[in-house]
């Protein structure tokens, strides 16, 4: 016992981060390296044969595949327009927090129950609010004698459709972000702008941005990071369609996975996902380190 | 060196302790530790679903087997079994399967256990059919449906028009309810969702999805099928029909905007329930398919089936609810709701026929006659098949059924449902 406990003096250095190190290794590094050793075979469940290891063969037929170029367009198109709507929206609502006025904490309040509400509630809720027939939105529209709208049903709306229930939810994240931010900037550069005689544009492009910029790229690496991986609230809503029209990458390697059942596809498909991601995370972390002083 | 050894070390332990931890809750759960006494078993969000659950307690003091019940949606459930099944990690005894989307898939890979001891004596022999292999059943038949037409009673009055016995007569009847805010037709317009639906025009047009196991959906017969169904949704269908499946058109039937539907008969239940429906149930009628140029053969499957998980540590227990949930008591209670059960003694039952919707027996009848048992290609890839076959639905229902491109499209998706079976080795067997 006591060479046992000499044993674990001797060691705790390496001992307490073992759970974290466990945790790591198990359920994030073992399940990239197993997907990325998947991708090498033709796992098929519909063939009934094992898995064969065919080298770069899925990955191969996954770059020739239309519908996984038109995801990877679609999985950017829908990440750019989100972190844009986001960003934009959650800066100004920030800077509308940063002041003093009434009701400013019940405002908070009603920003952050969004983030609070399960995205696949959520999408059933907006897929009433969007229904063309008995929908909410579009007997708005009529009321208003305005042309209705297809929304998520239609090819050419269906993104944006949801592009909106996804700014709707996150903006108050970015907003928080930003807010903290704008609360620990230093009053002198502001007080030397007002001296200066710039006006209030002024002061923000000129002063307040420079200044949140490092705090508004990482609020949008987060943001646009999640939104890359988006599948819940497009499962939930259209599950990718009408036809493949919201297909992005993760929706394609589920029904490759689940509805296929061709696990060596959706593998590659995910692999080139995961790289997708890294290099748009290197990518804003350079470009977040010119903004730091 | 000595450093990376007692990493190692320490590393191997904290493994271990997960597993042990993982070992632990399947263990009480499921797993090897179990009791042969209790079972794991998994369900559709389906009407006898909801009946099973209801009448689980009863067969557990009855006999003193413990069920574990999880109730999932169908696309969950599949995707929970071939998970568990396919990493070899499933503790799942009995459950809830889809013949003609699963049963190739499940048996290619020994996931059921074979059902010599069961007695299918009241099952239509070609329905117990589907889920052999070798000879050998693998699943009993629980749920039967067929393709029925819903229709408005009360607008087809004040129209002064009769029930379509044909597809011209659908088409006009569709022509003329068309109106107030009411779209004329309703079917699934969602790619591989429609896939379902299409099949029995594709019937009575005198067409096939797959005939010996190649595909022929791209024969004329069935293009002008695919036509006649993009057309009718294109022209009189709701808005945005392309996106909607049963759960969708549900509720614009149900909401008085959508005077015909046509769909698989079990939804008849849900349609006439006062607390879900804004219309009298009086005003819902339920007829048959129309008759098409070539045929009157609506499709009449067996939607939802029961079997034993081939993994199964628990096969004598398994059995034991097996026949039990699948039992003749269960089934006229299931047909008491609705619910068009398989076993052909429930339809024979006079107190059945005496409270059943007239309507619902008299198309199984006509169906069980005239019908087709499949509603989509019976292949091992058909999710992939669906979705390549609902392009097709898709640009007709877009085009209103005009499309040139039809039958170069139709061609394409042909060739490669095709490569498909070639792929699985099921082409041309």
């Amino acid at each position: 016992m006591v060479g046992n406990s000499g044993f674990i003096e001797r060691n705790l250095k390496y001992l307490f981060p073992l759970p974290a190190l466990a945790f790591v290794i198990l359920l994030m590094i073992f399940p990239v390296c197993y997907t990325l050793l998947v991708g090498f075979t033709d796992w098929n469940l519909t063939s009934g044969r094992p898995m064969r290891f065919v080298g770069l063969q899925s990955y191969r037929l996954v770059v020739r595949d239309p519908r996984f170029i038109a995801a990877i367009g679609r999985t950017c198109a829908f990440t750019l327009g989100v972190v844009i709507g986001e960003a934009v929206l959650g800066t100004i609502i920030a800077l509308i927090l940063n002041r003093e006025f009434r009701g400013k904490g019940l405002l908070k309040f009603f920003l952050l129950l969004p983030l609070v509400v399960t995205p696949v509630a959520i999408g059933i809720v907006f897929n009433l609010f969007y229904d063309p027939t008995i929908g909410f939105l579009n007997f708005v529209l009529h009321a208003f004698g305005l042309p209705q709208s297809g929304w998520v049903t239609e090819s050419a709306t269906v993104l944006p459709s949801l592009m909106l229930v996804d700014i709707w939810q996150w903006t108050p994240m970015i907003a928080l972000i930003v807010l903290a931010g704008l609360s620990g900037l230093s009053s002198e550069p502001f007080e030397s702008a007002m001296v200066d005689g710039a006006n209030g544009v002024q002061t923000f492009f000129h002063v307040t941005l420079p200044m949140i910029m490092p705090t508004v790229l990482t609020a949008i690496v987060l943001r646009a990071v999640d939104a890359l991986k988006t599948y819940d609230i497009i499962y939930a809503m259209t599950k990718g369609g009408p036809g493949y029209s919201s297909e992005t990458l993760n929706i394609l390697a589920y029904k490759l996975s689940f509805e296929y059942f061709n696990l060596g596809r959706s593998s590659s498909v995910l692999v080139f996902l995961f790289l997708i991601v890294l290099l748009f995370s290197i990518g804003v972390m350079q470009l977040r380190k010119r903004f730091e002083v | 060196m000595k450093r990376c050894l007692v990493v190692l070390l320490m590393v191997c332990f904290s493994f271990a302790a997960f597993a042990t931890g993982g070992s632990d809750k399947s263990g009480a759960s499921g797993g090897s530790a179990r009791s042969s006494q209790e079972i794991r078993v998994l369900l559709a969000n389906h009407p006898y679903g909801e009946l099973l659950k209801t009448a689980i307690p009863d067969f557990e003091r009855e006999t003193g087997i413990k069920v574990t019940v999880e109730s999932l949606q169908e696309g969950q459930l599949t995707q929970k079994l071939t998970t568990e099944f396919a990493t070899n990690s499933s503790t799942v005894d009995v459950f809830m399967t889809r013949p003609l989307q699963e049963t190739l898939l499940f048996n290619k890979n020994s996931w059921y256990a074979p059902l010599d001891s069961y007695d299918f004596s009241d099952y239509p022999s070609n329905t117990v059919d589907i889920g052999r292999k070798d000879g050998k059943p693998y699943i009993v038949p629980l749920v039967t449906e067929w393709q029925v037409l819903y229709y408005r009673k009360d607008l087809f009055q004040q129209a002064g028009l009769q029930v379509p016995a044909n597809f011209t007569e659908l088409e006009n009847a569709a022509q003329v309810l068309n109106a107030n805010g009411v779209a004329g037709f309703g079917a699934r317009g969602a790619g591989a969702a429609a896939v379902t639906q299409l099949s029995s025009y594709v019937y009575n047009y005198g067409g096939k999805y797959l005939d010996k196991n190649v595909a022929v959906f791209d024969k004329p017969e069935a293009i002008e099928a695919v036509r006649y169904y993009g057309r009718l949704l294109g022209n009189y269908g709701p808005q945005g029909v392309t996106s909607m499946s049963w759960e969708a058109l549900m509720p614009v039937f149900q909401a008085g905007r959508l005077a015909m539907w046509t769909d698989a008969s079990v939804f008849y239940g849900q349609i006439v329930d006062p607390a879900k429906t804004q219309i009298l149930a009086e005003n819902v009628g339920i007829a048959k398919l129309p008759a098409g140029p070539n045929g009157d053969s609506p499709f009449i499957v067996v939607s939802w089936a029961m079997a034993i998980s081939g993994k199964s540590r628990n096969l004598e227990t398994a059995a034991k609810f097996l026949a039990w949930a699948t039992g003749k008591e269960l089934a006229l209670k299931g047909m008491a709701s609705n619910i068009t059960m398989a076993r052909n003694s429930a339809w024979q039952d006079p107190t059945v026929r005496a409270t059943m919707n007239p309507g619902l027996i008299e198309t199984q009848a006509h169906a069980a006659k005239n019908g087709y048992p499949y509603d989509r290609p019976f292949m091992s890839s058909v999710g992939q098949a669906r979705d390549l076959i609902g392009e097709v639905i898709i640009e007709s229902i877009n085009s209103k059924g005009s499309s040139p491109r039809l039958p170069a499209l139709a061609a394409e998706k042909a060739a490669a449902v095709n490569d498909l079976l070639k792929a699985d080795g099921e082409y041309g067997n």
